[in-house]
């Protein structure tokens, strides 16, 4: 990605101005989407919060190469860290720029408990062992609510506090020089913005001398040793840093809901994250985003679309778009690795890697 | 004490479960170097048609003896998951043989996802529930209960392991075996059909997983199309507890497992009863005087010891209780 852009630096015009046409259709979209229906904005949202997921997600499994199939657990923390702190369930409600660095730094720290004692071990074993990681994450927010009430168990955190800044509040609507800014379209703007903050430090991620070392690792954990890195702080790092990423979206998502329980942190999520980072193409930012925002669209496009189909085609309903939408996942997870393993859209060295094995 | 003998008898089923389960993980992992991420979903699909093929036959009025229509379940639910095993060993597995190891890994999880949505597909989200065909009277054993199904859960495993155990180290085809897990490429020079010893491994895996699955589905009189992740973590942790690759290892690690998450769901309430211990018990006088408890955590913390259990050994005996130390080959 950072060679396109480079390129693309050579004819400046040309690239301001392809900058300037971005900029100008990603700030219209909600407008355009709203005209559609208000739950296309959501849907959106939900698709930047994934994307931002992804891009967590692929420091981990894309730069350093560690297979983490437990990632939900930190959204799920940053989500209820910033549901514990702002809600009726305590009575907190502490303002949003005051949790989201909190919920990052719980998310960091869980990170780095789930690191420590996992990071001596191979690939798959560290699969397996972040897998049940994320599930006894789940089972305790399920139980915590005895003997002391704090996660209020299986029925979850309501009357979640959006952001607000001020009077300027996230969820109302408001209109601003005759145009209706609704509650999802303000969010859509300020996840837009921390959309934008993340790649940009993505980027700067994979080509600093951090980046480098993941990939050395990645690549060749001895030969990274050989040159210097000291593995075990690096690979740390990775888990800590897509951890607070985690927990950043988590506490957003958290937000915006206005309600959570474990319900929506289980593995299927994990794998949805992983899925959308292996099918875009692990470790190339710009891979992950169009991975994440295939997967997010294309279930959506499912719903509407399989049900009618299959009313006309057979007169009733055979198959649930749930169950197609998981199929498909599936199926394209498989024949992915075996066709095109590197992704969509693979990073260069990735790709080299795959096509090395043959 | 009865509640203690009890729960070693709970383990001891379970663990026996789960021994079997373990078996096949650790015979693909140990000829293949491989975490056959979709063996629990294997026993799932065991599970399911061998409640369907048991009640439906229940249902007929057949006039069939239990134990036979049971056995019918068996017989079915075998050979459809050593299909199943097979066709997942050439569809996903043998393509990527030289590639990287997420590769297999991810491809693992793409056809777990897709077996369990097959299932729901064709069984739907209900619990299907096992008829009760079979008489299924309590023993006493100094105070603790065990059923004629516990007994025949327990013994069915054994026979498994001790066939198993004969096949790998009393047959050609055994030799085979360990000779492909030993070094794969020689063992090709020594005229040896690699590919076939690897397949048959999987379908072997996968029929002692449906034998599992139709062990869990007794055992619970329940079967659903999630089933299968939550058991297969389970076996895994239990493979891994006993030494990877090692089948004595995944017996023991099995068993151990079983007996380790019963004790625990058993006796974890009554430990974390802050309310036994009398220098908390003054601090949280005022919940404890109410006769009400203490407890920090329950028994429904049971499906966590699995894996503690796992990344214990993993911190501090990687190798597993019967392993031998294997170089990184990562």
């Amino acid at each position: 990605m950072i060679d396109a852009l480079a390129r693309m630096r050579r004819h400046p015009a040309a690239f301001w101005v392809g900058v300037m046409l971005v900029a100008v259709a990603l700030l219209a979209l909600p407008f355009v989407l709203a005209s559609v229906g208000t739950a296309w904005v959501r849907i959106t949202n939900l698709a930047i919060l994934f994307i931002l997921l992804s891009l967590g997600l692929n420091i981990v499994v894309g730069f350093a190469g560690l297979l983490d199939l437990g990632y939900i657990a930190f959204y799920a923390v940053g989500a209820y860290t910033y549901a514990l702190l702002a809600s009726p369930h305590f009575g907190l409600h502490l303002p949003f720029w005051v949790i989201l660095p909190i919920g990052a730094a719980v998310a960091c720290v869980f990170g780095v408990l789930l690191g420590a004692p996992t990071l001596k071990l191979r690939g798959d074993y560290l699969a397996i062992v972040t897998l049940g990681f994320g599930e006894i994450v789940r089972i305790f927010l399920n139980n915590l609510s005895q003997p002391v009430n704090l996660t209020n168990g299986p029925q979850g955190v309501t009357l979640i506090d959006p952001f607000t800044v001020g009077n300027f509040s996230f969820a109302r609507s408001e209109t601003l020089l005759g145009l209706t800014f609704s509650g999802p379209v303000k969010y859509y703007y300020l996840l837009m913005l921390v959309l934008l903050a993340v790649i940009v430090m993505n980027l700067r991620l994979e080509d600093s001398r951090i980046g480098r070392a993941w990939i050395a690792i990645r690549e060749d954990e001895v030969a990274a040793q050989a040159m210097g890195i000291n593995t075990r702080n690096i690979k740390l790092l990775a888990f800590a840093m897509g951890a607070s990423f985690g927990g950043i979206a988590g506490g957003m998502f958290s937000a915006m809901q206005g309600f959570i329980s474990p319900e929506s942190f289980v593995l299927v999520e994990s794998i949805m994250v992983l899925s959308m980072v292996v099918l875009g193409g692990m470790g190339n930012i710009g891979g992950v985003i169009v991975g994440a925002l295939l997967l997010s669209f294309v279930p959506e496009v499912l719903r509407y679309t399989v049900e009618p189909v299959q009313r006309a085609v057979f007169g009733r309903m055979l198959i649930e778009p749930e169950v197609i939408r998981m199929l498909l996942f599936g199926l394209a997870l498989v024949l992915m690795m075996l066709y095109r393993p590197a992704g969509i859209w693979p990073s260069k060295t990735r790709k080299r890697e795959f096509a090395e094995q043959d | 004490m009865e509640i203690f003998l009890q729960q070693i008898i709970n383990g001891l089923t379970l663990g026996s479960i789960y021994a079997i389960v373990a078996l096949g993980y650790t015979m693909v992992y140990g000829i293949i170097q491989l975490i056959n991420f979709a063996h629990g979903e294997v026993v799932m699909i065991g599970a399911m048609i061998a409640l369907t093929v048991i009640g439906t036959l229940a249902g007929a009025d057949t006039g069939l003896a239990p134990v036979l229509i049971v056995l019918a379940g068996a017989a079915c639910a075998i050979p459809v998951c050593m299909g199943v095993g097979y066709a997942m060993e050439r569809v996903a597995y043998r393509p990527l043989r030289g590639a990287p190891r997420l590769a297999p890994l991810i491809t693992a999880i793409g056809i777990s996802i897709i077996l369990q949505n097959v299932a729901l597909m064709i069984w739907s989200r209900a619990p299907i529930s096992f008829p009760q065909v079979v008489a299924n009277p309590l023993f006493e054993v100094g105070g603790a209960h065990i059923s004629a199904v516990q007994i025949a859960i327990i013994l069915t495993s054994i026979a498994m392991m001790a066939g198993l155990t004969a096949l790998v180290y009393r047959t050609r085809l055994g030799i085979a075996m360990r000779a492909t897990s030993e070094n794969r490429q020689i063992a090709g020079l020594m005229g040896i059909n690699v590919n076939r010893v690897i397949a048959f491994t999987f379908i072997v895996g996968a029929g002692l997983g449906a034998v599992a699955g139709v062990m869990v589905g007794t055992y619970y009189g329940v079967a659903h199309y999630t089933m299968g992740a939550l058991l297969g973590m389970k076996a895994f942790a239990a493979a891994v507890l006993g030494g990877i690759g090692n089948l004595a290892g995944a017996m023991l690690g099995g068993i151990l497992l079983g007996v380790v998450e019963a004790l625990g769901a058993g006796y974890i309430g009554e430990l974390t009863d802050l309310c036994r211990y009398s220098w908390l018990a003054e601090l949280l006088a005022g919940n404890c005087a109410q006769g009400q408890n203490f407890v920090l955590f329950g028994s429904n913390y049971q499906d966590v010891f699995a894996f503690l259990v796992l990344i214990a050994v993993l911190v501090f005996r990687p190798s597993g209780l019967l392993g031998e130390r294997v170089g990184d080959r990562a």
